[in-house]
């Protein structure tokens, strides 16, 4: 039997804005498995986003959803958590939203450890201003800013979020459907700032730019980059140049800061 | 029971006014000279089981608090101009969301960085015009350290009331100063707060106009689920682009604060029932004007105060009826004119209306209020 996603998704909000094609759908329905999976209720559940594509997700699905300002998600999730925090707090965007201009709150959030899963759909572009270079854009790849070739080197997201203090990281691609709520639920399930990056695509700004002739081929890109984590610890420098390691990078229990404040509150009142 | 007297700093009285009026969030970035009233909280916050947290910049933390209000509680930032600046995007969300919160803005010189330990006042306009597009604005501008405690409570209560961001601000000196206080009993002073939805959760919009032009907002994590966005959007919360729709929700916004304005604006009236020349002014520049009248009255000058305590909504009938009955208007304030341009707004050309300016960083004191007084004279 299917997966109901009816029960999840607000009625008469659908059809989405997003193109034929576009990665993000796909990306919205492994969430919307991996939050069943886990059980979080919809009265208890917070989505927020910030500006872009990506982020126009919390509008489609049944929870408290918060759509803000661009890049700031992160940030008023932080203000959700820390006031109430028996509230399952997910903050979803796109590349541009998370490391551009809202990189700040972005490593803070990491640094912190508060218990947010925060996905951000990476399409290497910012999709809805009509295809900019992002800071996850290749080097060399077209843009509508970068009509000579990207003169910027990329982030490497996952990388970025271990190094600021994430206790989660994990990494897969809208191709690996059945692979995103799994990775998504167990980020949910971990105490402390989880990120999830799902290498993503967007046909419409960023593959008919660069030379990708159709859909599948996007897909097939994402197919054939990824190696799971387990493959690529057998495999050499070599061998995984051009390739993306997907699964949990990282992962490690460390105090969750709204629950460590809470502790602060008690010992205070207790005098 | 003999009433809790103290003497202490503007900034610190806002701080605790804040308390008083239920306040259980703060989130900030520290700023000069604003930043006792985040020290002061993240002390005391704790105490009364609320959260402070300090974030990485204004911009954040402004976010977060509007985050923490939509979980139904009282939250609050401070800040001075740069950082005041920093937040106009995320207090425009606040204004199109209609998300209740405070924001204490201790003015400093500027543009830009300016002199951090100066005193200004030069951040009235970017309180009504500060974010893009229109929306409603209410700006509060006590003079004393007394005066900021009874004002950050009242500017709770609006924000609470009207479903809107509210906007203390005190100079420098204000926020800075020492002086008696007596802190208000429980219960002593109003307190609002939000009304919860009375339809069940099924039923409920944010935005729902058959509850009038503030409709009731749910919090989040009490059963209500609904969609929060900063586009346009119709009464059921979600995005819309319907002209219709779009037009009536923001002549709404700012409707909800104008048809309020006689309820929101707050002024006080020294010596003016026989004077001949006005002093209009606010914050520590109003204190400096009181003493001027006084001096002008030894000598013969019928001279009288308005002391603007709500900037936002302004007090344009009440500056108009006294353009009515003096001969002058005089407004002295620390910047190059910008209460001048809305009083001169007011008078409509029916009396002159001259200024007395500083942006040096030093207060303008009495004597030099008197030097203006001489003048028009
Ligand atoms: C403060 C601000 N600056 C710029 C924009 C314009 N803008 C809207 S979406 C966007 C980029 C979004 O890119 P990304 O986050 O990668 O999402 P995508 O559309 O690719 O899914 C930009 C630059 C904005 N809305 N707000
Ligand atoms: S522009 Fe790109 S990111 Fe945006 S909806 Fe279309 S395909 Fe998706
Ligand atoms: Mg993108």
């Amino acid at each position: 039997m299917g997966f109901d996603y009816g029960k999840y998704i607000r009625p008469g909000k659908l059809p989405h804005i997003w193109c034929p094609g576009c990665g993000h759908g796909i990306v919205m329905k492994g969430l919307i498995r991996a939050i069943d999976s886990v059980g979080f209720s919809k009265d208890m559940t917070s989505i927020v986003s910030g500006i872009g594509c990506a982020s126009r997700l919390p509008g489609y699905v049944d929870f408290c959803t918060l759509h803000t300002t661009h890049g700031r998600g992160v940030a008023f999730a932080t203000g959700i958590k820390m006031a109430k925090p028996e509230m399952n707090v997910i903050c979803v965007g796109g590349d541009g939203d998370g490391v551009a201009i809202g990189g700040n709150h972005f490593i803070h959030a990491c640094r912190r450890n508060i218990d947010i899963t925060y996905l951000i759909m990476n399409n290497n572009i910012y999709g809805m201003t009509g295809g900019q270079f992002s800071p996850t854009t290749p080097t060399g790849a077209k843009a509508s800013t970068t009509p000579y070739g990207n003169p910027d080197p990329p982030f490497d997201i996952a990388k970025l979020a271990i190094g600021a203090g994430a206790t989660f990281v994990a990494r897969g691609t809208a191709f690996h459907a059945a692979q995103i709520d799994k990775l998504l639920a167990e980020a949910m399930r971990h105490k402390g700032f989880s990120v999830v990056e799902i290498l993503d695509s967007c046909p419409t700004t960023y593959g008919r730019r660069n030379k990708y002739k159709s859909v599948i081929e996007m897909m097939n890109h994402l197919k054939d980059v990824a190696v799971p984590l387990s493959a690529a610890e057998k495999m050499t420098a070599e061998q995984l140049r051009g390739k993306v390691i997907t699964g949990v990078l990282y992962k490690e229990n460390k105090p969750e800061y709204a629950s460590e404040y809470r502790k602060l509150v008690e010992r205070v009142q207790a005098g | 029971m003999s009433k809790k007297v103290a003497f202490m700093q503007g900034n610190e009285a806002c701080a605790h006014g804040a308390i008083y009026a239920g306040c259980r969030f703060f989130a900030g970035y520290p700023i000069t000279p604003s930043t006792e009233v985040a020290e002061v909280l993240s002390a005391e916050l704790p105490k009364v089981g609320g959260s402070f947290i300090q974030m990485e910049d204004e911009i954040g933390a402004m976010a977060a608090v509007i985050g923490a209000s939509l979980t139904g509680v009282k939250a609050l930032t401070a800040t001075s101009g740069p950082g005041f600046s920093l937040k106009q995007e995320n207090i425009g969300y606040a204004c199109i969301t209609e998300v209740p919160c405070v924001i204490i803005n201790v003015m400093r010189g500027g543009p830009s960085t300016g002199m951090p330990t100066g005193p200004s006042q030069s951040d009235v306009m970017q309180a009504k015009w500060g974010t893009h597009g229109d929306h409603p604005a209410i700006c509060l501008v006590p003079a004393s350290v007394q005066e900021l405690f009874t004002e950050t409570v009242r500017a709770f209560n609006l924000s609470e009331k009207f479903r809107t961001p509210v906007t203390v601000m005190p100079d420098e000196i204000v926020g800075h100063m020492r002086e008696r206080i007596v802190f208000p009993e429980p219960g002593e002073l109003e307190v609002v707060n939000r009304p919860a939805p009375t339809v069940p959760p099924a039923d409920y919009r944010p935005y729902d106009t058959s509850f009038g032009d503030v409709p009731p907002l749910a919090a989040f994590g009490s059963g209500y689920r609904f969609h929060v966005t900063g586009l346009n959007k119709a009464e059921d919360g979600f995005p819309t682009t319907r002209a219709g729709i779009v037009q009536a929700e923001e002549e709404r916004q700012v409707r909800k604060i104008e048809k309020a304005t006689d309820e929101i604006v707050t002024w006080e009236e020294y010596l003016l029932d026989d004077a001949d020349i006005a002093i209009v002014a606010f914050g520590s520049t109003s204190r400096s004007a009181r003493f001027a009248v006084n001096e002008a009255r030894k000598h013969g000058i019928r001279a009288g105060l308005f002391r603007i305590i709500t900037y936002w909504p302004f007090p344009e009938k009440q500056i108009a009826d006294l353009a009515s009955r003096v001969k002058a208007i005089i407004t002295p304030e620390m910047n190059l004119g910008m209460t001048l341009h809305e009083v001169r707004r007011c008078v409509k050309g029916m009396t002159p209306v001259s200024g007395i300016f500083r942006v040096d960083g030093e207060p303008i004191g009495p004597a030099q209020i008197l030097a203006g007084i001489r003048e028009v004279m």
